[in-house]
């Protein structure tokens, strides 16, 4: 497991998105949902998923928590 | 280092064929290609299978000596490769290093995939495995989500619309609705294009591929024995393959497929031409952002100037260089481990001659390219008339 499923991985801004309506069988149920790469604030990438209000490129994000190892963030403000 | 010459093409239609297993479609693409060198199956000294997943969608294993005994090919190397929708460029690469380095002179490469067995949801995960597993597949990324991605940003930083995506699908629809092997011989409009069931925002139906049955083979042999098998044989002039990060977030820049830049550095050095030479290509528009990236990055337009460039037509049939007069992998079909080697086959096509109310006036200088998953394998490959 890398680190990013363990650490905190703090805020950022949203460096790309996309909205998912087309779910692999796994996610299924969870769509459509919204998914997107951040660029932490601690340097480097991760991807995760955004809940609650749609954010676009540039959003500042706040990490919620993990959800079976996959990060969440919510948009800032 | 011998020069190669392709001299024999087979292909099956690509579709949806529920009667057919994976082995038969790879079976009837290998012997067109035999038959049309006017080889026997005897005098093929090693076979290359291009295969992503046949063991995912099939349930079948050790595919390559189980497509080769197919044909009667026994007694020889078959090997399958797999590197996603590059596995069949992947294939190619390798039978073309065996000739050049005079290893074998007479080879087969099959390209094959049997997806439409498993429902779309199946395919997707299947698919979807082609990227990293444990960051983007666990977050829920199918491989449209990841070139939704790279187009929203392409779109962020170039200005890339909407319309210059659906202008890709509505070119590649009209060129695959004159090739009768074609998955999808449908023209569509620019309205019904910008108006498809979404599928990953801002991807919609019309900017995916197909999901496809299919097979495509090439023989192979050292240019100076080519006139042996054919009267008109195709020179592999440059060939290429390179490899980037699986995943998104680890590449400086999404909106550049690194791999497709350098595997094309190399070939264009290797065939001595510059990419302006280039009359017409095959593309691996998996996706319609994957075309435009594709004309940016192999240097045929600039960074960010592949939208405008496909929004005024310069990459249709009759336009100043023609991009997959197949119909690509948007309307012929997109067999993932087919792909890659019926892209040579397309190319071939052209360049003898062969591609009736699709043939491209300026046919001696072609390229094709073929992307693994979301970048992470290329393979250009640049074919000229002998």
């Amino acid at each position: 497991m890398s680190t990013a499923a363990v650490v905190n991985p703090g805020p950022g801004t949203v460096y790309t998105e996309t909205i998912v309506y087309s779910a692999p069988e796994a996610y299924v149920n969870d769509a459509p949902y919204q998914m997107a790469i951040v660029q932490l604030d601690s340097g480097r990438r991760i991807t995760g998923r955004i809940d609650g209000e749609r954010a676009a490129i540039g959003d500042r994000v706040a990490f919620t928590e993990f959800r079976q190892s996959v990060p969440f963030f919510r948009k800032q403000g | 280092m011998r020069p190669v010459a392709v001299v024999g093409i087979g292909k099956t239609n690509f579709g949806a064929f529920p009667d057919r297993d994976l082995r038969s479609l790879a079976v009837e693409a290998g012997q067109k290609a035999l038959e049309n060198a006017h080889v026997q199956p005897s005098q093929i000294e090693a076979f290359y299978l291009g295969n992503f997943a046949g063991p995912s969608f099939v349930g079948q294993n050790h595919l390559a000596p189980y497509v080769a005994a197919g044909m009667d090919i026994t007694g020889v190397p078959a090997t399958r490769f797999e590197a996603a929708c590059a596995s069949s460029g992947a294939a190619f690469y390798q039978a073309v290093q065996s000739v050049a380095a005079g290893i074998s002179d007479l080879v087969l490469v099959t390209g094959v995939e049997k997806m439409t067995s498993q429902t779309t949801p199946k395919v997707t995960e299947i698919l979807a495995a082609a990227g990293d597993i444990s960051t983007e597949g666990r977050a829920g990324a199918t491989f449209p989500a990841l070139f939704a991605m790279i187009a929203r940003r392409h779109m962020y930083q170039y200005g890339t619309t909407r319309e210059m995506l659906a202008a890709v699908a509505v070119k590649n629809h009209a060129n695959g609705a004159k090739n009768p092997a074609a998955h999808m011989r449908k023209v569509i409009t620019m309205e019904q294009a910008l108006a498809g069931k979404p599928i990953a925002d801002p991807l919609t139906v019309y900017d995916c591929s197909l999901i496809s049955d299919g097979a495509a083979a090439v023989v192979l042999a050292p240019l100076e024995r080519a006139s042996e098998f054919t009267d008109k044989p195709v020179r592999i002039l440059g060939i290429a393959q390179t490899s980037d990060y699986l995943a998104l977030d680890e590449k400086d820049d999404i909106t550049t497929l690194r791999a497709v830049q350098t595997s094309s550095e190399k070939a264009y050095k290797m065939a001595g031409v510059q990419p302006s030479d280039i009359q017409f290509a095959e593309l691996h528009d998996c996706f319609t952002i994957a075309e435009i990236l594709a004309i940016e990055d192999l240097g045929f337009v600039k960074k960010g100037e592949g939208g405008p460039y496909s929004l005024a037509g310069c990459t249709c049939l009759n336009g100043a260089r023609p991009i997959n007069t197949s119909g690509g992998l948007k309307s012929k079909g997109h067999p993932v481990g087919a792909t890659g080697v019926g892209q040579i086959c397309d190319i071939a096509v052209q360049i003898r001659g062969e591609a009736g109310e699709r043939q491209v006036k300026r046919n001696t200088l072609g390229l094709a390219q073929n992307l693994g998953g979301s970048g992470a394998t290329s393979v250009v490959t640049i074919l000229s008339a002998a």
